[in-house]
């Protein structure tokens, strides 16, 4: 049981902060490559996904409560039950992460593809254009609005979810904080949960400002 | 050259799981550099038709050939880039500025990219669009300007046809009527070949040198030129289409200019009175009209010419009731409706260009079409 505050363990004490600079800029490091691994092979798997139920009616049921199935899974179960199969490795920190990610990117992604009217698809095939191009230089870019979003959900859920995984020994952000309550110390724990929540808001604010440059369209409407 | 543009053989669609095909056994030829109105009640086939020329819909038989060339013979991205597509939802790219949705079909042809610009200031002319809104987003453009950036988009490669949807429909009634003029007016000058599918009567009689009314299953009920179609119904259901006010819709498709001449009970100010006397008795007028120097002057009534010693010194009423060579008959039917004078002066570019009377318009109703 973690210690109440008192005098002798403030919750944040600046002198640890600053002698265990280097262990703090790790594990920063650490969680920000388990972030970005997981979104990357979380889109991907998404993208494929995605494509197979836009594709086929019948197919985006099943692959929507597949990952929505798998959402529902707790994860500190799910590091546990790969352990015997990838050992104490990244890929079981990125694999689970990345799934968690199926659920929103699916769902952005296919709400998006579906968003785009239909009296646009029909005139770009209506003055030729290939499916391929169409796809991508018109039902993408329209799309993109209602991925950009579940990117930023994803990626504030999964920063949240990437101190998990330092119960099986990932490092990251979470280490500070498992630190501080074996300890029952407050700093590591402080900085740890405050960092996590900063990476988040600026890794949140980051996408934003990408998505608005990519889809100037979107601000200029109603003019 | 061949005269036919666009011809329809024997075409059939039927669509899966439906009873009735959509069009059955359509035959139609669209003549080259006309424009051809596809018009019946909903569920006639005539979208389905008009899909099928561009083979967004496949025909399930018969066949269509466009230059005297099977269409179906042809890579479908190839025949669509060379027919211009314009529908009522426009379909701009909301991603795309105005300019970029102009060059749609050039970029895919691969044209360079100072052939492009050219083209895209080319059409913007054409359609009335300002340079300023070339750089915009079509949801900054009101409706109009979105329809009018809709056909730049589809005129762009310079097709030789052009297949328009209702393209007109989601406009309001003001706005509508001056796209039809602007499309009048443009084909007057490009002279392309022109399908329009329209469930609007007065606009298919407006702008299209033939009509094909479809019935129900793409049955062609009639095709003729406007004149023809309203003058003589080829059966029942035609004549109920067209409306219990067919006759007063053929006066829309007349101009004044195309009457013959009349003077009217008109004479120069220097006439002597005795003149006028005489003319009026002849005509058994009311009013005597005046000009000086070729331009209208005004109308008099009869019984002041009756005791003038010269015509000039008649104080005259200037004329509220003018019409113009370019006017319809039913516009001056409305004119001669509101004068006190019962006839309409026809106003040729600031001279005076004789008289129209109800007599006229009624005698040119009653002509049979050529």
């Amino acid at each position: 049981m973690i210690a109440p505050l008192q005098a002798q363990n403030p919750i944040i004490r600046w002198s640890w902060f600053i002698d265990e600079w280097d262990q703090v800029q790790a594990a920063l490091v650490q969680h920000l490559e388990l972030t970005l691994l997981a979104l990357g092979l979380g889109l991907l798997l998404s993208a494929a996904l995605a494509t197979v139920a836009l594709r086929y009616e019948r197919g985006a049921p099943p692959i929507t409560a597949g990952a929505a199935a798998f959402y529902t899974i707790p994860s500190v179960a799910l590091f546990g039950l790969l352990v015997p199969y990838t050992g104490l490795s990244r890929a079981t920190a990125v694999l689970p992460l990345a799934g968690y990610t199926l659920l929103i990117l699916i769902t952005a992604i296919i709400d998006g593809f579906r968003s785009v009217p239909a009296e646009v698809r029909e005139a770009a095939s209506g003055m030729g254009m290939s499916p391929r191009r169409r796809v991508l230089t018109v039902e993408l870019p329209l799309a993109l609005p209602y991925i950009i979003t579940g990117i930023r959900i994803a990626t504030v859920s999964t920063v949240g979810l990437v101190t998990v995984a330092a119960i099986i020994g990932q490092g990251g952000l979470g280490r500070l904080i498992l630190d501080g309550l074996r300890r029952a110390f407050w700093t590591p724990m402080t900085i740890g949960a405050s960092l996590s929540i900063l990476l988040a808001l600026m890794l949140d604010l980051a996408i934003y400002r990408l998505g608005a440059a990519a889809t100037p369209w979107t601000r200029r409407r109603g003019a | 050259m061949t005269e036919c543009a666009i011809r329809l053989l024997n075409l059939t669609k039927r669509f899966d799981g439906e009873q009735e095909p959509a069009v059955s056994a359509l035959s139609l030829d669209v003549p080259r550099g006309r424009t051809v109105a596809l018009i019946g009640p909903s569920g006639c086939g005539k979208t389905t038709t008009l899909r099928m020329i561009n083979r967004l819909v496949e025909p399930t038989s018969g066949r269509i050939e466009i230059d005297g060339e099977d269409a179906s013979a042809r890579p479908v991205a190839e025949l669509r880039r060379s027919i211009g597509y314009v529908i009522q939802e426009v379909g701009l790219f909301p991603h795309q500025t105005v300019s970029q949705n102009i060059a749609t079909v050039p970029r895919m042809l691969r044209w360079d990219r100072g052939r492009i610009d050219e083209r895209v200031a080319e059409l913007a002319d054409l359609l009335g669009l300002e340079t300023e809104q070339l750089g915009r987003y079509p949801d900054e453009l009101s409706g109009g300007q979105q329809q009018r950036v809709g056909v730049a988009r589809a005129l762009a490669a310079d097709p030789p046809v052009l297949l328009m949807d209702e393209p007109f429909g989601a406009v309001d009634p003001i706005v509508r009527t001056r796209l039809q003029d602007e499309l009048l007016a443009l084909q007057e000058r490009l002279r392309k070949t022109i399908v329009i599918v329209t469930h609007d009567i007065d606009e298919a009689v407006k702008v299209a040198d033939n009509v094909a009314l479809l019935n129900i299953g793409g049955k062609l009920e009639q095709y003729a030129a406007p004149d023809d179609l309203l003058h003589s119904p080829a059966n029942a259901f035609v004549e109920q289409f067209l409306g219990e006010d067919r006759e007063m819709k053929r006066l829309a498709l007349k101009r004044v200019g195309d009457l013959p001449f009349e003077r009217g009970p008109v004479l120069d100010l220097g006439a002597a009175p005795a003149e006028a006397r005489a003319l009026l008795g002849d005509a058994r007028s009311e009013w005597l009209g005046l000009t000086q120097d070729e331009r209208f002057a005004g109308w008099v009534p009869r019984e002041r010419v009756d005791t003038a010693a010269t015509l000039d010194a008649l104080p005259r009423e200037l004329p509220a009731a003018q019409v113009h060579p370019g006017s319809t008959l039913r516009e001056a039917m409305e004119v001669i409706m509101n004068s006190r004078t019962s006839v309409a002066v026809i106003d040729d570019g600031g001279r005076f260009g004789g008289v129209v009377t109800l007599e006229q318009i009624r005698s040119e109703l009653a002509r049979r079409a050529s």
